[in-house]
């Protein structure tokens, strides 16, 4: 892995939070309870689109055991400005109607209002006494028909940005993003081959096994405590603060255990209205969402729309690239439009690029991030078009994207150039593998596929704290999700010279810790790691001036090393080595207590490139898809910890399977989710799938002490295209729309051979 | 939530009592697989749970010799799939009540609970049908018994009396030659309902086809027995034509709908693939015995 380099990096250590979450002893969000306890409920339009015309809770309010009932009117409106939230932004104007209606209800399932209650069942009794007085307008579900002239308009006052000259009449456009490299009307002339298709994707919800819950306590002073479920509780903290109108350090927000996140869990909807209900009750308020509530108004990732043009030379050279995207925003503006543009050809060395992206509103929940936002469904329409052109031109599709490979110094069409990557060692990674060398077995077809992410650094900080007995504390602020806690304490090990097991990294609450920004965009090893790893380097700095106290000389005269400070050569005098303990137990004659401390904004995250193969069939006569073998490679930088890079590998192609072949969100003619439940939306379960092989590359990323680039993006980018090559591979049509479920491929072979019999 | 009120009576005549005695607001708890989780979600608001799995006759399998089995509604799938010689008898039968649920799932979940669960695309259903099941139903006014495709109504609705029991099951005696099989799709390989189910049951004497019947789940409001499938095969040396007319009769028997699980022509071509592929496997099965 790494080369003997390191004694601890690279290592498959056990994880700190490992022994507490297989025997159920970690606590989640909906396991935190308070004294005197209330139970909230929200309450929810039945209705796609409606104009809310009236709330009456006096019913609600009269009911035995009801302590608190809120609605809009509860919070003060927000500005239109705009906030960042993971790899995503919102807009506090939207934010705040997107947690309570105010004018209108604009997708089913938007919270209109809520209630506390001393039990849960009186909370639901006193919800189903709300009357709302609603005027049913007409819904728009899907991206195209909302973007038609004639379609029902969500927000009167939403004007396409980004095109000239700007219109004025409201559409359910919200935003027009234009990127371009080169000259395209060029790069079209010199194509000897040129592959146009479209390609739509479905919405898809990030699934994480945990449900939202929320339990705030506000006290009589003006206190805020929160506890939630959330990859960013500073992000709670900062929302709260604006939609309650509380200052931020009168909020503590502490993160449970998260059963996973997905970039899902970095917005907010139950801790502000938790908050409110609490200070109005009087009462600490817990909420917990059920299954369906989290399908009906949580997440998901959007459908879309991709319309690619690819030109190319008869030898595989790519000189034009064209795209055009269109994206579901949900009910307020929002898509991750962005890094759907982004990444849409970041994998290619191309001269000629013109992306165009569309960010639409529809009647649906309102998007949230999921892993790498937008780039699988651009990489689904990218990645598929040139599979066509492989077959067009006869070439092994690793090395038509070897031919085209972006490498250090390709100026990607969005403007950085790229530094050390890794995108040519990872498909050689493939080329040369067991797998990519053995042909499908006889009645299987082979599909590969590219992924690209940017990867994320922003504010990070850390703390270090040597106990009395020599043994160490590191605190971070980012909930840990994909086994951050032990790749943080891998690195403090490495960097102190230190037993990992003398590592004992916690995860503190808002008002213990410096400002970190979200667990996403896959930063948290990377960014918070280098904070880390600043933190231990100040804990050094101090240690050696203890020691050189100790010994009486300067403190550029001691060296760190093996986890004691030494003398720096024999000159400095002959001094026996201090431990760690040894200046630990000594540190209150030495000047007190050692910490370190370190805070950041880290620039510098390398991007990551993945290769997924895979080998699967067709059943003509029912269309499922049975996939025998998979294989992933990465370019992660450094593995700290190798088998939570594994892990993050295969999840992504998991997640990323899913997506293409069975999950969607079906609506009724009402605009109301039919399958919002595990049942219904069907994400993978273990039977369906082989184990997922993970080939790590290591390139290292030259903007870390470690090498580290963030990884648990990447993997969800390819599988989408990886499984749409495979499945048109092998029923010789080419499918172009998601999912790729038993009916659609049913009907697909049916439509290209009409005379055979159905069976 | 109102109260709820449990009762777990030891004989059949005090569950029936009870069941009347709720006027409506009773439900039997055998497993509790489907009525725990209707509760949980608010489908369901039982005013008392009758719990039968303290009766004798609802718990119990009895070899009625020749292959006859009488097994009991509330009996676990998982104990049934552990019954070697029933396992052996009725292999399509005990593949289809294993199919209910996860493997936790069959620790708990009954046949007679599928049945009476009412699902048209419940996987005991069709299998039961194609082997020609009669029920044993015991109510306020005694014992009577039906054939298992009179159970059901309409999706969620039977033809149960209030007051009345599901008891049992009675899987016929069969020649030499018999067996059957149950297959169903499902998008995923496993948690999964089905989209079409396609239980056969056949018997094979001197080459021919003496015996078939054929039930159809999840195409129709109610689990269906395809006559006309089974007098295709019947008299045949089960040749391609014969099976090829018996699917032709299961395309023509579904009425179903298009939904989040299928359409009507994806419905419609599957019961046909279906109807073949397990016709070949009980063919194979009934080779053996």
């Amino acid at each position: 892995m790494s080369n003997g380099k390191y004694k601890w990096i690279g290592t498959r250590v056990d994880r700190p939070d490992g022994a507490d979450k297989v025997t159920g002893r970690a606590r989640f969000g909906a396991d935190f309870n308070l004294p005197g306890q209330l139970m909230g409920r929200v309450l929810r339009s039945p209705h796609a689109h409606a104009i809310i015309k009236s709330i009456d809770t006096s019913a609600a309010e009269k009911l035995p055991g009801v302590k608190a009932v809120m609605t809009a009117k509860d919070l003060p409106d927000q500005p239109n400005l705009i906030v960042p939230t993971g790899e995503m932004q919102v807009n506090m104007r939207d934010i705040t109607r997107n947690i309570l209606a105010r004018e209108k209800a604009l997708f089913e399932g938007h919270p209109v209002a809520a209630v506390a209650a001393v039990t849960d069942a009186i909370a639901k009794q006193a919800i189903d006494l709300i009357k709302v007085d609603y005027e049913v307008l007409p819904h728009v579900i899907d991206v195209t028909e909302a973007m038609k002239p004639d379609a029902p308009v969500l927000h009167d006052h939403l004007m396409t940005e980004g095109v000239k000259p700007p219109p004025t009449k409201a559409s359910n456009i919200a935003k027009r993003m234009d990127n371009a490299k080169g000259d395209i009307e060029a790069g079209w002339k010199q194509a000897e081959v040129t592959i146009e298709r479209e390609y739509t994707t479905q919405a898809v919800h990030q699934g994480y096994i945990e449900p939202h819950a929320a339990l705030a306590s506000a006290a009589e002073d003006g206190q805020l405590q929160i506890w939630s479920t959330t990859q960013g509780h500073f992000q709670v903290r900062g929302f709260c603060s604006r939609l309650l109108g509380v200052e931020v350090s009168q909020i503590r927000v502490t993160p449970t255990e998260i059963g996973g996140g997905f970039g899902g869990k970095t917005v907010v909807y139950l801790e502000p209205i938790a908050a409110r209900l609490s200070q109005k009750s009087g009462k600490p308020v817990k909420m917990v969402m059920t299954r369906e509530e989290v399908f009906r108004a949580s997440g998901p990732a959007p459908g879309g729309t991709v319309k690619v043009k690819l030109g190319a030379k008869k030898d595989g050279t790519i000189v034009a690239a064209e795209c055009e995207i269109a994206l579901q925003a949900g009910a307020f503006p929002g898509s991750p439009l962005g890094p759907a543009c982004w990444t849409s050809f970041a994998c290619y060395d191309i001269p000629n690029i013109k992306v165009v992206g569309f960010d639409v509103v529809s009647n649906r929940a309102k998007v949230a991030a999921y892993r790498a936002p937008g780039a699988p469904i651009s990489a689904w329409g990218v990645e598929s078009t040139l599979d066509i052109l492989a077959q067009e031109l006869g070439m092994d599709p690793i090395e038509l994207r070897l031919k085209n490979a972006a490498k250090k110094g390709t100026k990607t069409s969005y403007g950085p150039t790229f530094d050390t990557i890794g995108f040519v060692e990872t498909l050689e990674a493939i080329k040369n593998s067991a797998h990519y060398k053995t042909k499908p077995k006889p009645g299987y077809a082979r599909g590969v596929a590219a992924g690209f992410w940017f990867n994320v650094g922003a504010d990070s900080s850390a703390a270090a704290h040597v106990a009395e007995d020599g043994t160490v504390t590191v605190i971070s602020g980012n909930p840990d999700i994909g086994g951050s806690r032990a790749s943080l304490a891998l690195m403090a090990a490495e960097e102190l010279g230190v037993d990992y097991s003398k590592v004992r990294p916690i995860i503190a609450d808002t008002s213990s810790i410096g400002f970190n920004f979200v667990t996403g965009g896959s930063r948290v090893t990377f960014a918070t790691g280098l904070a880390v790893v600043n933190s231990v380097r100040d804990m050094i700095r101090e240690l050696k001036v203890r020691a050189a106290k100790t010994w009486g000389v300067d403190p550029e005269a001691v060296i760190w090393e093996d986890g004691m400070a030494k003398p720096a050569g024999s000159n400095v005098g002959e001094f026996e080595p201090l431990s760690l303990a040894q200046l630990a137990a000594s540190a209150g004659k030495t000047g007190g207590p050692i910490n370190g401390h370190a805070q950041l904004n880290a620039q510098g995250a390398g991007p990551g490139f993945g290769v997924h193969v895979v080998d699967l069939k067709v059943d003509h006569d029912t269309g499922c898809v049975h996939i025998d073998r998979y294989t992933a490679a990465q370019d992660v930088g450094t593995a700290i910890h190798p088998s939570y890079v594994e892990g993050q590998i295969q999840g992504g192609a998991v997640q990323g399977i899913g997506w293409a072949l069975n999950e969607e969100y079906i609506y009724n003619a009402k605009g109301r989710l039919d399958n919002a439940g595990f049942l219904d939306y069907r994400m993978p379960v273990a039977s369906d799938l082989p184990m997922i092989d993970a080939l790590v590359v290591e390139v290292p990323n030259p903007h870390h002490p470690y090498g580290v680039r963030g990884v648990g993006e990447v993997p969800i980018v390819p599988p989408l295209a990886a499984v749409g090559n495979a499945v048109s591979r092998s029923m010789n049509i080419r499918m172009t729309d998601l999912p790729l479920s038993p009916p659609r491929l049913s009907a697909a072979i049916d439509a290209a051979t009409p005379k055979i019999a159905a069976e | 939530m109102n109260d709820v009120r449990y009762s777990a009576p030891s004989t059949l005549d005090e569950a029936s009592k009870a069941m009347l005695a709720a006027n409506g607001t009773g439900w039997i708890l055998a497993g509790g697989t489907d009525l725990l989780v209707q509760m949980r979600s608010g489908m369901r608001k039982p005013g008392v749970i009758v719990d039968i799995k303290k009766i004798d006759e609802m718990m119990t399998v009895q070899d009625l010799g020749g292959g006859s089995y009488r097994i009991g509604a509330a009996v676990s799938g998982a104990v049934l799939g552990e019954h070697k010689a029933l396992k052996k008898a009725w292999p399509g039968v005990i593949e289809a009540i294993n199919l209910i649920g996860s493997k936790q799932v069959q620790g708990r979940a009954s046949a007679g609970g599928n049945l009476c669960n009412a699902s048209p695309a419940a996987d005991s259903g069709p299998a039961l049908v194609a082997a020609g099941a009669i029920l044993a139903i015991h109510g306020p006014n005694g014992r009577r018994e039906i054939p298992v495709e009179k159970l059901h109504s309409g999706p969620g609705r039977t033809t149960l009396a209030p007051g009345e029991i599901l008891v049992s099951f009675t899987l016929p005696a069969r020649p030499k030659g018999s067996s059957d099989a149950y297959l169903r799709l499902i998008p995923r390989t496993e948690m999964d309902i089905a989209v079409v189910g396609v239980g056969v049951n056949l018997t094979i004497s001197g080459g021919k086809c003496t015996a078939a019947r054929v039930g159809l789940g999840a195409v129709a409001p109610t689990v269906l027995l395809v006559e006309d499938a089974g007098k295709a095969l019947v008299g045949s040396s089960l040749d391609d034509a014969a099976i090829e007319k018996a699917a032709a009769a299961c395309r023509a028997a579904c009425k179903p709908i298009n939904d989040k699980r299928g359409t009507i022509e994806y419905r419609t071509k599957i019961a046909g693939v279906l109807l073949k592929r397990s016709t070949a496997i009980a063919i194979e099965r009934a080779k053996g015995n």
